[in-house]
């Protein structure tokens, strides 16, 4: 059981680099015309950060069910 | 150089030596005004002191103080306030068991001298790829990461020596990383609270002579908080801490609200010989422990050293990361 929380662990590791890279390279960039709003480009950037934590937070549940489904039945 | 060098003994001294010498008396003090409260996991009536809390705050604040004369920027003053405003909301759990939204609620409103003072960068700083601005969003983040840390450290503290051996651990391992980040300044704030967390690791480890409280966790986990916030490395701080992360993810995928942990069913019951395995309970929540002893029971002591292991591998992780903060893949 030790290995597969030290698994689990080393996958949230790798989660989080890919996350940074989609975060940096993908919605930081983002930009529309000058005739829209900074607020609205602001509220999009806003939009896909926390559509990357739900996505984030899914993936590690599935993981979770995955790696502990002999364990965890609650 | 030799100016940092010499502060940073001075005050990681002053943190390890005031808190291992304070805390004997702490211990006494409280039993003589029958401040214990009972350790679930020994056989027997045992009585344990607590808030220890005290003495972790006497000795951060007395080192991080004496910082401040080395170098007196606002970066180290929302260090101090912080931390001592964590202390403070851990204190009133401590005396009064609060709801579970109380200290999420309050350790919010302990961000705020970070925003007020201006200590912190609103670029948030990621391995390989290089940083994102995010000025408006980087509010919410400061907002958000003190109850988040506070909290986080505050539910591993479920067994003997784990939350203060846990905090040494890892920042010990955010220290490493700031100072190969050239961070200097905020390294050595960091290496405050891990000299403070390894001198009162010394009476708190099993069998503990005393419980750091929530005052002492909350303040661990604010003060670790504010470090991540200030030193800008809020994503290796995170990875320093992902055991904990794990627990408290666990429990509320397993639980699915806030609740104070006094509420809820233990997730862990005692064999014959008081080794510590899973509850039959489905309904009770999972949680790093109970994943731990889900194969075979465990002692206290060997669930204790797991975590710390556990912790070990997730700051070296968090060190790898902030060696990989240099370099740019795209």
């Amino acid at each position: 059981m030790t290995m597969k929380i030290y698994g689990f662990i080393f996958v949230m590791w790798i989660l989080i680099l890919t996350g940074g890279g989609i975060v940096v390279e993908l919605v930081g960039p983002i930009s529309f015309s000058e005739d829209i709003e900074p607020i609205i480009t602001s509220g999009v950037k806003v939009f896909l950060a926390l559509f990357l934590i739900f996505i984030w937070v899914f993936t590690l549940t599935k993981i979770k069910n995955w790696i502990f489904k002999s364990q965890v039945k609650s | 150089m030799e100016e940092k060098i010499i502060a940073a003994i001075i005050v990681s001294a002053i943190a390890f030596v005031s808190i291992y010498a304070f805390t004997p008396i702490l211990i006494k003090f409280l039993e003589k005004r029958n401040l214990t409260v009972k350790d679930a996991n020994k056989k027997g009536n045992v009585m344990i002191p607590r808030p220890g809390g005290i003495s972790i705050l006497i000795g951060i604040v007395a080192s991080e103080i004496t910082l401040y004369f080395f170098f007196p920027i606002s970066e180290i003053l929302a260090i101090i306030i912080t931390s001592i405003l964590g202390f403070s909301v851990g204190i009133i759990d401590d005396r009064k068991v609060m709801g579970g939204w109380f200290k999420p609620v309050a350790l919010a409103f302990c961000a705020a001298p970070i925003l007020l003072l201006g200590a912190y960068d609103s670029n948030l700083d990621f391995p390989l790829f290089g940083s994102v601005k995010i000025p408006s969003l980087y509010l919410a983040l400061v907002v958000f990461m003190i109850p988040i840390t506070g909290n986080t450290l505050n539910s591993i503290d479920v067994l003997n020596g784990v939350v203060s051996g846990f905090t040494t651990i890892a920042s010990f391992a955010l220290a490493i990383s700031l100072f190969i980040l050239q961070n200097y300044e905020i390294g050595i704030a960091c290496l405050c609270l891990a000299f403070a967390s390894l001198a009162f690791y010394k009476y708190h480890k099993f069998p503990s002579r005393i419980f750091p409280g929530d005052s002492g966790s909350v303040m661990f986990g604010t003060m670790y908080g504010v470090i991540a916030i200030v030193g800008g490395v809020e994503v290796i701080a995170a990875i320093a801490i992902l055991p904990a992360i794990i627990n408290s993810f666990l429990f509320l995928s397993s639980v699915k609200k806030i609740v104070e942990h006094r509420e809820i069913k233990n997730p862990t019951m005692h064999t014959d010989d008081f080794k510590l395995k899973s509850t039959d309970d489905n309904h009770a929540p999972i949680t790093l422990v109970r994943l731990l002893v889900a194969k075979k029971p465990l002692s206290e002591k060997q669930i204790c050293n797991e975590i710390l292991k556990l912790t070990t591998f997730s700051g070296v992780l968090a060190i790898i990361t902030a060696f990989m903060m240099g370099a740019k893949i795209l």
